[in-house]
């Protein structure tokens, strides 16, 4: 599903962010991403999601090589894959039902069908009372499952998150974990990027650690998901 | 991939299909209703852009007025200009009379009008106000004279009547009234032609206005473009919104100029009248009429559309999550 070949990222400024990552995410698989911070987890998301672009290497995603694709496809990429990000990127001038729905509405969905959607987006993530409410008044948090419930809305193949559980509390970062393994579940592969070692041991999915830019750990807990180390 | 996702897959794009038409008019209307908000939300910005769009719509419009309004006047000035007669000195009231009649029966000829020497030395002392001169000489010095309306309004048609009317034995000398009506045609031609060169300066003045108030509010939009972007939006569709505010400019800029321009024309209309009334008589003044008016409106919202297009292009692809 997710394919890094060599990939290296070096930014504007001379820090090599990523050096020579090299990878596969099978279809259905979930994978966590670890390192310390600076360690280029939020980079390699980027990368995935065409924010960046590599200095080296080649990114496959659905057997389609990333730096190959024409500009006006772009929205298009983007739009079968979710992502959470770590500083959340809402509007702050709509409502949360209005975020969640973004997505759709890009999309066209119709009203009825959006708002289905939505309000079950925003159940899974325990908001819908707080539908109606500016994402500013709302706590950080709040503001992150505001997040998530807009990058799962639109049943995207691929779901990517980076920190989604880094302002919650340990009982709530569980519950949507147990979220996320129900999306995998009904085949959504995913990459999920946090430091929180603790919760994501006990969970056992695949995890890749990043240090200084360089993927140093390809460790595999479950036999259902393994692939080689550095298969292809 | 899982058994079960492909079927809520397939689910999903048949219900987006059946959706679809209708989704896409509730999308537009949606974005159409959002942006009209969003003028509303900041008034002091739009007013001011839409004042200046006002404003610079106004000139050529009131151009154009003023244009009909002369083009209509020197056409009913021509039609009214008249070919006078001068007689010679030896004729008798019968025979000017005989004449006078002759020349009515002409196809060419409308009305004729025969003033004798002492009708004509009255009317000079009426209008010259010098009556004592005339009285002071023997004899009235003034001759009598046949005036001609032709029938038509073109000015070389007259031309060649007053020539040909000339030639008869009784008439002394001719005069004939156009060079003005020919000169204000030319003056009307030339100011035709600059205004429209200076309409097109002003439609592009437009489309700069319209153009740099657009991209302040790409500007000031930044953050959600990056996020619209980041969900899947088009290049398109984050283009729409600020399609549709740079159309309501123009629009309420078009709607401002003909606001002003009827203010102007209620204000100048009566003296106006007055002035116009001396050439002609039931002349009536133009206003811009109903066809002209939503052509007004029509090329306002298109250069507004237009300039917000030209502005959409430049800034917003430079845009990029
Ligand atoms: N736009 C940028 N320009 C230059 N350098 C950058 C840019 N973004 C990130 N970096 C650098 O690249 C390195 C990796 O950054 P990245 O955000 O990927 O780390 P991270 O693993 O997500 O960290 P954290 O856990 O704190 O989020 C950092 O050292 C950072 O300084
Ligand atoms: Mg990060």
């Amino acid at each position: 599903m997710i394919k890094f070949d060599n990939v290296s990222k070096r930014y504007p400024g001379g820090h090599q962010a990523l050096s020579q990552v090299d990878f596969e995410l099978a279809d259905g698989e979930m994978a966590f991403l670890t390192g310390r911070s600076g360690a280029g987890k939020s980079t390699l998301l980027k990368l995935i999601m065409l924010m960046e672009t590599t200095s080296q290497g080649q990114i496959f995603v659905n057997g389609k090589n990333l730096s190959r694709m024409p500009k006006h496809r772009i929205p298009f990429y983007r739009r079968r894959i979710g992502v959470v990000f770590q500083d959340h990127q809402l509007l702050f001038d709509r409502n949360v039902f209005e975020n969640v729905a973004l997505p759709l509405q890009i999309e066209g969905y119709p009203k009825h069908e959006a708002d289905r959607r939505v309000r079950a987006a925003l159940d899974k993530v325990g908001l819908l009372k707080k539908e109606k409410m500016l994402p500013i008044t709302l706590s950080g948090g709040e503001q992150q499952r505001i997040g998530i419930a807009r990058a799962v809305v639109n049943r995207p193949q691929i779901l990517l998150a980076d920190e989604p559980t880094g302002n919650l509390d340990p009982e709530l970062a569980a519950e949507i974990m147990k979220l996320f393994e129900q999306f995998n579940q009904v085949g959504v592969s995913m990459l999920i990027a946090s430091h929180d070692l603790s919760l994501i041991t006990r969970l056992q999915h695949r995890i890749l650690t990043l240090d200084t830019g360089r993927l140093i750990l390809d460790a595999h807990h479950t036999a259902a998901t393994a692939q080689p180390v550095g298969g292809k | 991939m899982s058994k079960r996702r492909r079927e809520t897959g397939a689910k999903t794009s048949n219900r987006t299909a059946r959706g679809a038409l209708q989704s896409h008019w509730q999308q537009h209307l949606k974005i159409a209703s959002d942006s009209f908000k969003r003028l509303l939300q900041q008034p002091s910005a739009s007013l001011m852009t839409i004042a200046v769009i006002g404003i610079a719509l106004l000139l050529p419009s009131t151009l154009f007025v003023s244009m009909s309004n002369l083009n209509a006047l020197s056409d009913s000035i021509n039609g009214a200009s008249k070919v006078t007669l001068y007689l010679h000195e030896e004729h008798t009231e019968g025979e000017a009379l005989k004449i006078s009649e002759q020349l009515l029966q002409r196809e060419d000829v409308t009305t004729t009008e025969y003033i004798s020497p002492a009708q004509a030395a009255e009317q000079f002392s009426v209008y010259s106000g010098l009556g004592d001169v005339i009285d002071a000489l023997d004899e009235n010095p003034l001759p009598g004279a046949i005036i001609v309306t032709p029938a038509s309004i073109d000015a070389d048609a007259t031309q060649a009547l007053a020539t040909e009317l000339a030639q008869l034995s009784i008439v002394d000398s001719m005069q004939l009234d156009l060079q003005w009506v020919e000169r204000l045609q030319r003056f009307l031609q030339l100011v035709q032609r600059a205004s429209t060169g200076l309409m097109l300066i002003l439609a592009l003045a437009v489309l700069f206005i319209v153009g740099n108030t657009i991209r302040l509010a790409i500007e000031g939009r930044r953050a959600e473009i990056v996020v619209v972007k980041l969900v899947g939006g088009t290049n398109s569709y984050v283009a729409r919104p600020f399609l549709y505010a740079g159309a309501y400019y123009g629009l309420a800029g078009s709607i401002l100029a003909c606001i002003l321009l009827a203010i102007l024309m209620w204000a100048i209309s009566g003296p106006a009248r007055a002035l116009l009334a001396l050439y002609d008589s039931d002349f009536q003044l133009r206003t811009l009429g109903l066809s002209s008016t939503v052509f007004l409106l029509l090329i306002g919202t298109g250069l507004g559309w237009l300039g917000a297009l030209i502005s959409v292009r430049q800034h917003l692809s430079n845009i990029e999550p």
